[in-house]
């Protein structure tokens, strides 16, 4: 579903120094894969992941998702990629000026969904994530695992080939971060592809699934069911 | 197609209610723009009409004798007024006297002079006005052929009247169209500037549009709606501000400059007024949205 061939990915500073982000990485992910990227802050896991979503694009190499390369992207194209593909965001990137509720009908209309359909399914999914209550919030009158609630019901409100999250537990305690971890394992189950990228050793341990380690930007381990080791 | 549009519109007006302030700003610096340019319009038309009432005035007078028949005068108007260059009016004799008689009727010094005099002596004339003052040379050089009938031409006394007279008003029209260019531009640059400045406010919104799959036309749809709007009521505002103006300063002008009515040129320049107003309100209201909202669209 999404292949990594040799890519690179150099970011250049300031003083115009190359940095290397990612280098040389390939790798594969099925179809109803649930995979984590770990690695230290800075290994490259926030790159991998907005690599796939054409947020940024390799210096080298090539990115597919079902087929169709993604650095030969236009435009229009990514539009309809990203529809595809349900992103949770490590600062939520909920957008400020609209309620929990239009933050999620926001996704389905950009989307095409009939308003009878989002009538339908936004109070359902605010109901899986928790957040019936606070539907008519705007995302700063939100907690921290709210948001992170919010953001992670957007990523799924359109029912998305694959799910990318960013560090999804960064900002929870311990009870928020199981109750994340729990969402996302029911969605998993539906049938939904998803790519976590952590650097939480609870968190590998606690779903012990496929773990591509990164280590400076390059992946050193590829294991199944495997354990936090940096 | 049907229920984008329709969402689209939704979120404009949304924007509209929710982010009042930031309308509100735009809808005053267009108003500004817009009435800037109603004004030099407005400014334009008054001036036009200043200019040719003052051409008016620039004439050249030829003057017959006694004995010159009307119909050689009017031969001779005929063949000026050929030259489409030029205005032509014959005041006879007759017309001359009463001319003088009603205007100077309230001075009884006057009056008795005319009667001590017995007969009308006031000569038949042509008054003649150019559009382009250096054809008077011209003519004056034609009418040497005819010195047999012409008692006098008062051409070299208003001579430096004329000349005087065009080269303000050509002055006049260069030092407005700079001026209403200087403006012009002044406003539409400050436009720009406010619209960027608040499209600014939306750059983490339109990012986070874009990476949730938004289309571009999607994300500038509601700005456009909005530009559309703020655009018709600062133009709405604007000639209702046009209108009062010209209301209120007409009767004061009117003393000033004799003949000059400038509810009059308003009310007759309305239609003109009305598009200019809505043309610029819509474009200065939506093409710098699109143009600040394009740095946003490229991730």
């Amino acid at each position: 579903m999404i292949k990594f061939q040799n890519v690179t990915k150099i970011f250049e500073t300031k003083n115009k120094e190359k940095v290397f982000a990612l280098k040389n990485v390939s790798f594969e992910i099925e179809r109803g894969e649930f995979v984590l990227i770990v690695g230290k802050s800075g290994a490259g896991k926030s790159t991998l992941l907005k690599l796939i979503f054409a947020e940024e694009k390799p210096t080298e190499g090539k990115i597919f998702f079902e087929g169709k390369d993604i650095t030969k992207m236009k435009s229009g194209e990514i539009s309809k990629l990203r529809r595809e593909i349900g992103i949770v965001f490590q600062d939520y990137k909920l957008l400020p000026t609209k309620t929990a509720f239009e933050n999620l009908t926001y996704v389905m209309e950009v989307i095409g969904f009939s308003d009878e359909e989002i009538k339908r399914d936004v109070p359902k999914v605010l109901e899986i994530v928790g957040l019936t209550e606070k539907a008519k919030s705007f995302p700063n009158e939100l907690s921290a695992g709210e948001k992170q609630r919010l953001s992670i019901a957007r990523a799924l409100i359109h029912r998305p080939k694959v799910i990318l999250a960013d560090e999804p537990t960064g900002n929870l305690d311990p009870y928020n971060t199981l109750d994340i971890l729990k969402i996302f394992q029911k969605i998993h189950e539906m049938g939904t592809t998803i790519v976590l990228a952590t650097h939480n050793k609870e968190v590998v341990e606690i779903l012990r699934k496929r773990v591509i380690t990164l280590e400076k930007g390059e992946i050193v381990r590829d294991a199944e069911k495997g354990k936090f080791v940096i | 197609m049907i229920l984008q549009l329709k969402r689209t519109i939704k979120y404009g007006l949304k924007t509209i209610t929710r982010d009042g302030e930031i309308f509100l700003t735009s809808v005053f610096t267009l108003f500004l723009a817009i009435s800037i340019i109603s004004f030099l319009f407005i400014f334009k038309q008054t001036s036009e009409f200043l200019i040719s009432s003052l051409k008016e005035k620039a004439d050249v007078s030829i003057y017959f004798k006694e004995d010159a028949s009307e119909d050689e005068i009017l031969k001779l108007k005929e063949e000026i007024s050929k030259n489409s260059e030029f205005k032509v009016d014959y005041i006879s004799k007759g017309e001359a006297l009463s001319e003088f008689e009603k205007r100077h009727k309230k001075n009884p010094i006057l009056m008795e002079a005319l009667k001590e005099i017995g007969e009308n002596p006031f000569l038949a004339s042509l008054s003649i006005k150019a559009k382009d003052p250096g054809k008077y040379e011209e003519l004056l050089s034609f009418l040497k052929e005819k010195e047999e009938i012409i008692e006098k031409i008062d051409y070299s006394e208003r001579k430096p009247l004329i000349e005087k007279i065009f080269s303000l008003s050509s002055n006049l029209e260069k030092g407005g169209i700079l001026i209403s260019l200087i403006l012009v531009l002044v406003s539409v640059f400050v436009v720009f500037n406010t619209t960027r400045l608040s499209i600014n406010n939306f750059k983490e919104e339109i990012l986070i549009q874009r990476l949730v799959g938004a289309s571009n036309w999607f994300i500038r749809g509601p700005f456009l709606i909005e530009g559309i709007f703020a655009g018709i009521l600062s133009a709405l505002l604007s000639l209702l501000a046009v209108f009062l103006s010209c209301y209120f300063l007409s009767p004061k002008l009117s003393v000033l400059f004799e003949g000059l009515n400038l509810f009059e040129i308003f009310s007759s320049n309305l239609t003109h007024l009305i598009l200019i107003q809505f043309f610029a309100g819509i474009l200065l209201g939506t093409i710098p949205s699109l143009i600040a909202i394009r740095r946003f669209l490229k991730i």
